[in-house]
């Protein structure tokens, strides 16, 4: 079974650069021909970048042709709690494609804590299929899985989960120290993904002197130093205001543009208005699974609000009644 | 469909760090040997840099908490350091016995008379008399004893112009010198002919020399001094032995037996046969052979109570050595307990640690640390930890060491295979102990470990 795909292309050539680079790099080159200052010009940086990215061909068509990132068939998961067996996932079946910003909804107890942590390969299913990039994941070993983490999956949580005793350089490079880069390379690589996040200048800071924001942003360079092929982000702005939550958005849906494949779990409808594609869950199924054609746009949002500073509230309600 | 293959799978190699998995998907369809050699040397690498990074993050872990790391290691630090100024003092004590067998030579027979039983009451050894020199003369005669020398002591006060010391003054035959390892400082030790002809002639030990002839600046040799009021001169004074347990064995005079048997102690009886063996391996021999030739000599039935006593100077040594040993076993049994109790130290601190960094723990799997990785980190960890204790306790142990030879005048020798083993163990009791919470931390459950607060 395993052998039906062969090797999903690169990601990076939905964006339409040269394709030959990953996506960190190709970010980075962008961003090095935009001529940014530092500080909080990366942002703006990526904002005009994604408007470009929006200027191009709609992905949508595109995507079905390709070879999804995502596939996965009848997925279940039953625990075992006490005596009673809890049947977390009950059959779900699913195929994501690159470049697409997927928001998993739903209550809590819904099931998609446990899809999540299997579309993580932190846990492995019951029973049912699960490809990643045209490999079987779903029958692999621990070991195996914790290679698949590291070189094909970018985790971003809700509570940041940084090392509180390492530098914000020395988070981003965890998963390259396991992947067994030398030292100066990983040094390099970190720099450049804090850089791109808008944090180049607190490489050297703790955690605990950044905010929660950059804390997140630390986060999501860790998530990108080994290009993955996959964000995986588990309620992103659960423990943000909702300012620094647009941000965050912002750079998630930045990373989208460039051809990133984002997963986002959240209770927020705010949040997943930013996404492209809202998957709902409910008993451990899918209850809905639908396209949302105009998201909304966190960089155009942070720009208004930066002129006229309207109140956060009145813009969401306006995008929800567009989504409806 | 080749082409397109291929293009994704350089941009892989090149760019990306490669999983068996993918690399192997990969290579079949093209089937390209050098690809999959790539593929093994970075999983090597990996290894090796991960086991570097594990040290760096176990130093961070360890200094980051210094005083529990001081704390937790104290045992150790203890267990080695005792280890050391154990083996630092029983090396001591054995190489100053070895010097003084060396002294004594170890191939020589003691004879003393028996014990004197008088109603039940035993006087101890040389109490009732029953040597005499006719033995002496017919254990010469024995297989494998070269020199043979009865000896008569007696407690004398020695005179010379004015002074005046209170000495052993031992009648010996010449030929003593060889059975007693003497080397002469100056002069001669008498001869022969002197033996023969009873001449008064005496022989200084250093400690006797020194009392007598203090402030003197003549030439001992040549002196006529007072022993017991007779008349002796002063021929030779012999190198210093040291001492032997309480006894100077440099606070002595020697005499010719003859001399002594007619001036000083004029008895039947000798208080002492020394008997000289020609190879250390024969004197077991050579007791047996003397043991049923003195029983003849005394009309003794064989194997019965004996009225003389017969050892050897290796029976002094094995009983000196015996106790060293016993000391030895003791000390190195009190470090092994302090180093267990150190271990165990570690292992408590380690689980604790498991258990507060579970959430580090959990991140580091997400991220992609294998099972192994976080195991070896933790192992490292506790090996940093016992192996600085293993350090400081050795330096601290050799620093105990040279005070406590120092305090009880014993030479001061540093066995390097000691140190070795004694940091070896201190290291293999890291690894020991941390071995289980390492365990523990790489069996976490990701998610669990990433729930927990």
């Amino acid at each position: 079974m395993a052998s039906i795909p062969p090797h999903p292309p690169d990601t990076t050539n939905t964006t339409g650069t040269t394709g030959t680079d990953t996506t960190t790099t190709a970010m980075a080159n962008k961003q090095n021909g935009t001529g940014r200052n530092d500080g909080q010009t990366p942002d703006a940086a990526l904002s005009t970048d994604v408007q470009q990215g929006e200027d191009g061909a709609p992905e949508n068509s595109v995507q079905k042709r390709r070879l999804p990132v995502i596939s996965v068939r009848s997925l279940t998961k039953t625990y075992l709690l006490g005596q009673t067996r809890v049947r977390a996932l009950r059959g779900v079946s699913l195929d994501i494609y690159p470049g697409e910003f997927v928001a998993i909804m739903g209550p809590s107890g819904s099931g998609k804590s446990t899809f999540m942590n299997l579309l993580g390969c932190l846990d492995r299913p019951t029973s049912g299929e699960y490809w990643l990039m045209g490999t079987a994941v779903s029958k692999m070993s621990p070991d195996q899985l914790a290679d698949v983490r590291n070189r094909k999956i970018g985790f971003v949580f809700q509570g940041f989960n940084l090392l509180s005793r390492s530098s914000a350089l020395d988070n981003t490079a965890l998963p390259m120290l396991y992947a067994g880069l030398p030292k100066e390379e990983q040094q390099r690589r970190a720099r450049r993904v804090l850089q791109l996040v808008g944090l180049g200048s607190r490489a050297h800071h703790k955690p605990s002197q950044l905010s929660g924001g950059q804390q997140q942003r630390v986060a999501i360079a860790r998530a990108l130093v080994n290009s993955p092929a996959l964000l995986l982000a588990d309620e992103p702005t659960g423990n943000l205001d909702s300012r620094t939550s647009v941000e965050i958005m912002a750079v998630l849906q930045a990373l989208n543009q460039y051809g990133l494949t984002i997963v986002l779990v959240t209770h927020e409808p705010d949040i997943a208005a930013y996404t492209n594609r809202q998957i709902h869950f409910r008993d451990g199924r899918i209850i809905s699974d639908e396209m949302l054609a105009q998201p909304r746009r966190a960089r155009a949002e942070l720009e208004v609000e930066a002129v006229a500073a309207p109140p956060a509230g009145g813009s969401t309600i306006e995008i929800r009644e567009e989504r409806l | 469909m080749s082409s397109e293959e291929q293009t994704p799978d350089t941009t892989l190699t090149s760019n990306r760090p490669v999983t068996a998995s993918t690399a192997s998907s990969a290579t079949t369809a093209t089937s390209t040997k050098p690809k999959r050699a790539i593929t093994r040397k970075k999983r090597s690498r990996k290894r090796g840099l991960a086991l570097n990074a594990s040290f760096s993050s176990a130093w961070e872990a360890l200094w980051g908490n210094r005083l529990r790391s001081l704390l937790t290691i104290l045992g150790v630090i203890v267990g080695v350091a005792a280890v050391i100024v154990a083996v630092t003092i029983t090396q001591g004590t054995s190489n100053s016995i070895n010097a003084r067998v060396a002294g004594l030579g170890t191939n020589t027979l003691i004879i003393n008379s028996g014990a004197a039983v008088t109603g039940g009451a035993s006087g101890g050894i040389g109490s009732q008399q029953s040597l005499t020199q006719s033995d002496a003369t017919a254990i010469a005669s024995v297989a494998h004893v070269v020199n043979v020398s009865p000896i008569k002591s007696v407690t004398a006060q020695l005179i010379y112009s004015g002074q005046n010391w209170n000495t052993r003054v031992q009648g010996v035959y010449p030929n003593f010198q060889s059975i007693g390892n003497w080397q002469m400082a100056e002069g001669s030790w008498f001869s022969d002919a002197d033996e023969a002809a009873g001449t008064p002639l005496a022989v200084l030990g250093q400690t006797t020399e020194q009392n007598l002839f203090t402030g003197v600046a003549a030439d001992p040799i040549g002196q006529t001094i007072l022993i017991n009021n007779q008349p002796f001169r002063v021929v030779g004074v012999l190198q210093a032995k040291g001492a032997a347990a309480a006894l100077n064995q440099d606070d002595v005079v020697f005499v010719p037996f003859s001399a002594a048997a007619t001036r000083l102690k004029n008895t039947p009886y000798v208080d002492q046969i020394q008997v000289q063996v020609d190879n250390a391996n024969d004197v077991a021999q050579a007791q047996a052979d003397i043991t049923t030739l003195l029983e003849q000599q005394h009309h003794l039935p064989p194997g019965g109570p004996d009225d003389f006593l017969i050892r050897s100077s290796n029976q002094l040594v094995q009983t000196a050595q015996s106790f060293s040993q016993t000391l030895t076993f003791l000390l190195v049994g009190i470090a092994a307990i302090s180093l267990l109790v150190g271990g165990i130290g570690i292992m408590n601190i380690m689980l604790v640690s498991v258990t507060e960094r579970t959430r580090e723990i959990g991140i580091r799997m997400a991220v992609g640390a294998r099972r192994g990785d976080i195991r070896n980190q933790f192992l490292i960890e506790s090996l940093t930890l016992s192996a600085a204790g293993g350090l400081i306790g050795v330096l601290l142990g050799l620093i105990g060491g040279f005070i406590m030879t120092r305090v009880v005048q014993l030479p001061f020798a540093v066995n390097p295979l000691s140190i070795l083993l004694a940091f070896g163990v201190a290291a293999i009791i890291g690894v020991c102990f941390g071995f289980y919470p390492a365990v523990r931390a790489s069996q976490l459950d990701p998610i669990v470990a990433l729930r927990t607060e």
